[in-house]
């Protein structure tokens, strides 16, 4: 028995005399060193790994019977649905899963908001997450040409057109980006290339990226303290335990109570009632007739109701008073002069172009701001404390607004704009916008709660 | 004495260059990739004309071709079709069809059309290019309010536009329906695709 366990460690010496292995089990798993006190809201990253995974799998095993043309794409995608053995369990392994990853990125990103783990020392990973979260939608959208039904056609068709509203060059990017003068053979059949090949190789080293980047920072916890302060005298984090063994057992639970709930949908209720899987879709692109309901998918719409709420009326009597405030905010609260000079030029700026730029411009251009925002947030939050735990009511309430116009907002963009709906989702982008803009304010001001010197554990 | 710490300018100044000549080499490798996205010589070739014989056309009627991978719209507009365009102008953003990009010289006139009763359009938003639904009826038949006056509808961000494709004011589209080169080759059968003889 002796000899066993003496060949193991030969082979592994030999090993590690050519490659890091222990060195890097080590230091990434079995004296890497967690936070004793994580909660639900730290499941999310190990999961949307998983997720990751489990589509690249699938997706390996779609492509062998997919075919990229516009006369053959959709018959295909039947062909996969009824005549490949297994083959309708690994379209809908898919596309819940599509659906899925969004679920838990962002819940992975909310956990950032709740114990503001994009703070200092996070910055970076935080700015690699919201780079990872704008190649997932990428992924997602161009994935969702590939079945080349009646929606996909006019989904791709609509956003691919946001390019054309860019001035001067929107039109030129617009056809390099579809490869032809409207969505046509060409753009499907690159858009297979770059969901089954670019995004993903690009995802799979962002996501290597950001582990990277937080074993160096190391993570955060719901109390958002620094467990690196307190350590013991060989330079073990006081509130740390190895990653290995405790984590990755939490970390299977997890998964495993993650893997019923997704086996659960993709065997009784793949399309979710039409969420996860859009009904217009099951009808093969019509290039003459525009679905009834044109709407993107679920994860998407927020994003989608502040493009379509940004009317001329919006830009007039929202945004231009908006522009208005904030310039005298900033003007008011900041004293250097510079500062107030810039201001003063951006706001002019703005409101020039607020009237003599159309709405539909500035539609798409604060649709990219939705997203940029996120890039900042780190620097906005001017809060001494990181956790949610030890802020004030205001901190509390502004995400409680935030959150509930996120949802609202993604709710209407899969109504039709009409009326009070269409009311809603003004309203709903302001609030969505001030969460932002007015953080350095009520993150200043707020009262916080003094944070203990040690993580708090039951 | 030792060299640590100083900038030996030559090296330095070959070093800048060495790296200029790289990107402007990497820039020059890139270019075939990045062209060969272009619409490829084939994809510039599909769009060839379309002859529609619009005799079968009723008034009040529309038929729907495809041209170029567009819906292209031909409809036969009544009398009363044609009143409603002089009605409903206090209501549009460019009546007079100023902005030339959207029609054809011969096409810039009150009812956007060569023959004043035969319309033909693009039937792409100008939006973000879904296609609009045809609300041809006046009234409240149309859902779209008692005093609509007839033309079309987009579903997806709900601009509306008129019955000679000209876009209401306060909707997401900014500019009117493109109405596509066209000619008649007799009476009865229109090239959409080709401008009009004579005309530049
Ligand atoms: C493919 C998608 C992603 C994967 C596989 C992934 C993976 C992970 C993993 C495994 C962790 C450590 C476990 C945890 O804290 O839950 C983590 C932490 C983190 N991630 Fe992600 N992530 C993804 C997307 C994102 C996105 C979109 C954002 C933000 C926009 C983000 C921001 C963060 C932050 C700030 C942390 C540190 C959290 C803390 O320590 O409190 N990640 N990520
Ligand atoms: S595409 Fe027609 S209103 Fe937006």
């Amino acid at each position: 028995m002796n000899t066993k366990a003496g060949a193991w460690r030969r082979l592994l010496g030999w090993v590690d005399d050519r490659y890091p292995l222990s060195e890097t089990w080590e230091a990434h798993l079995s004296k890497y060193y967690a936070p004793k006190n994580f909660n639900f809201w730290y499941y999310f990253g190990s999961l949307a790994l998983v997720v990751l995974v489990l589509q690249i799998l699938t997706g390996i095993f779609l492509t062998m019977h997919y075919k990229p043309d516009t006369g053959l794409a959709f018959a295909s995608v039947e062909y996969i649905m009824r005549d490949v053995d297994w083959g309708w369990l690994i379209r809908y392994l898919h596309s819940t899963g599509a659906s899925l990853f969004f679920v838990v990125v962002y819940l992975h990103m909310f956990r950032a908001f709740l114990y503001g783990s994009h703070r200092n020392p996070r910055e970076l990973l935080w700015i690699i997450g919201v780079v990872i979260f704008i190649a997932l939608m990428a992924e997602a959208f161009m994935g969702y040409l590939l079945p080349w039904g009646n929606m996909s056609y006019w989904g791709a068709q609509v956003i691919i057109s946001l390019f054309d509203a860019i001035p001067v060059v929107g039109p030129g990017l617009a056809e390099w980006i579809r490869g032809d003068f409207v969505v046509a053979d060409a753009t499907l059949n690159r858009f297979f290339a770059l969901h089954v090949v670019a995004v993903p190789l690009v995802l799979i080293m962002l996501v290597f990226i950001h582990i990277v980047a937080l074993h160096k920072v190391g993570s955060n916890n719901p109390d958002g303290i620094e467990i690196k302060k307190k350590k013991d005298a060989r330079g073990i984090p006081l509130d740390g335990i190895p990653f290995h063994p405790y984590y990755t057992v939490k970390d299977i639970v997890g998964t495993t109570v993650f893997l019923i709930v997704f086996t659960v949908i993709a065997f009784f209720i793949p399309e979710l009632w039409g969420w996860f899987l859009e009904h217009d879709n099951f009808i093969p692109a019509n290039i003459l007739q525009t679905p009834q309901e044109i709407k993107p998918l679920w994860y998407f719409t927020p994003f989608y109701s502040i493009l379509r709420a940004t009317t001329s009326d919006m830009v007039a009597w929202g945004l231009t008073p908006l522009v208005i405030v904030m310039a005298a905010l900033i003007i008011f609260s900041v004293k250097r002069a510079r500062t107030r000079l810039v201001t003063s030029a951006i706001a002019a700026l703005l409101l020039i172009g607020f009237y003599f730029i159309e709405a539909k411009v500035w539609g798409v251009v604060l649709m990219g701001l939705a997203l940029g925002a996120f890039f900042l947030v780190p620097w906005l939050d001017r809060s001494p404390v990181k956790s949610i735990r030890y802020r004030g009511w205001m901190y509390k309430t502004a995400l409680t607004f935030f959150t509930i116009a996120f949802i609202v907002l993604g709710y209407l963009g899969t109504k039709p704009p009409s009326g009070l709906y269409s009311l809603l989702a003004k309203i709903g982008l302001v609030i969505y916008f001030l969460f932002f803009l007015l953080m350095p304010w009520y993150t200043t001001f707020d009262k916080t709660k003094p944070v203990p010197e040690r993580v708090t554990w039951k | 004495m030792s060299d640590e710490g100083v900038v030996d300018p030559r090296r330095r100044r070959l070093l800048i260059i060495t790296t200029g000549l790289g990107v402007v080499g990497a820039a020059f490798a890139a270019t075939p990739f990045v062209k060969s996205m272009m619409p490829s010589a084939r994809a510039k070739a599909a769009g060839a004309p379309v002859e529609v014989d619009i005799s079968r056309i009723e008034p009040g009627q529309l038929l729907t071709v495809e041209w170029r991978g567009q819906p292209v719209w031909i409809l036969r507009r009544t009398p009363e079709m044609l009143n409603s365009l002089k009605e409903d102008v206090s209501l549009l953003v460019d009546p007079d069809s100023h902005v030339d990009s959207q029609q054809p010289k011969y096409a810039q006139n009150p009812t956007r059309s060569i023959k004043p009763e035969v319309l033909v359009l693009v039937g792409i938003c100008t939006h973000l290019g879904c296609s609009p639904e045809r609300r041809l009826e006046a009234g409240s038949e149309s859902g779209l309010g008692s005093d609509w006056p007839g033309g079309f509808f987009c579903p997806c961000h709900g601009s509306k536009f008129d019955l000679a494709g000209r876009v209401f004011k306060n909707v997401p589209a900014p500019i009117n329906l493109r109405v596509p080169p066209h000619r008649y080759v007799v009476d009865t059968r229109i090239l959409i695709g080709v401008d009009q003889k004579g005309a530049a």
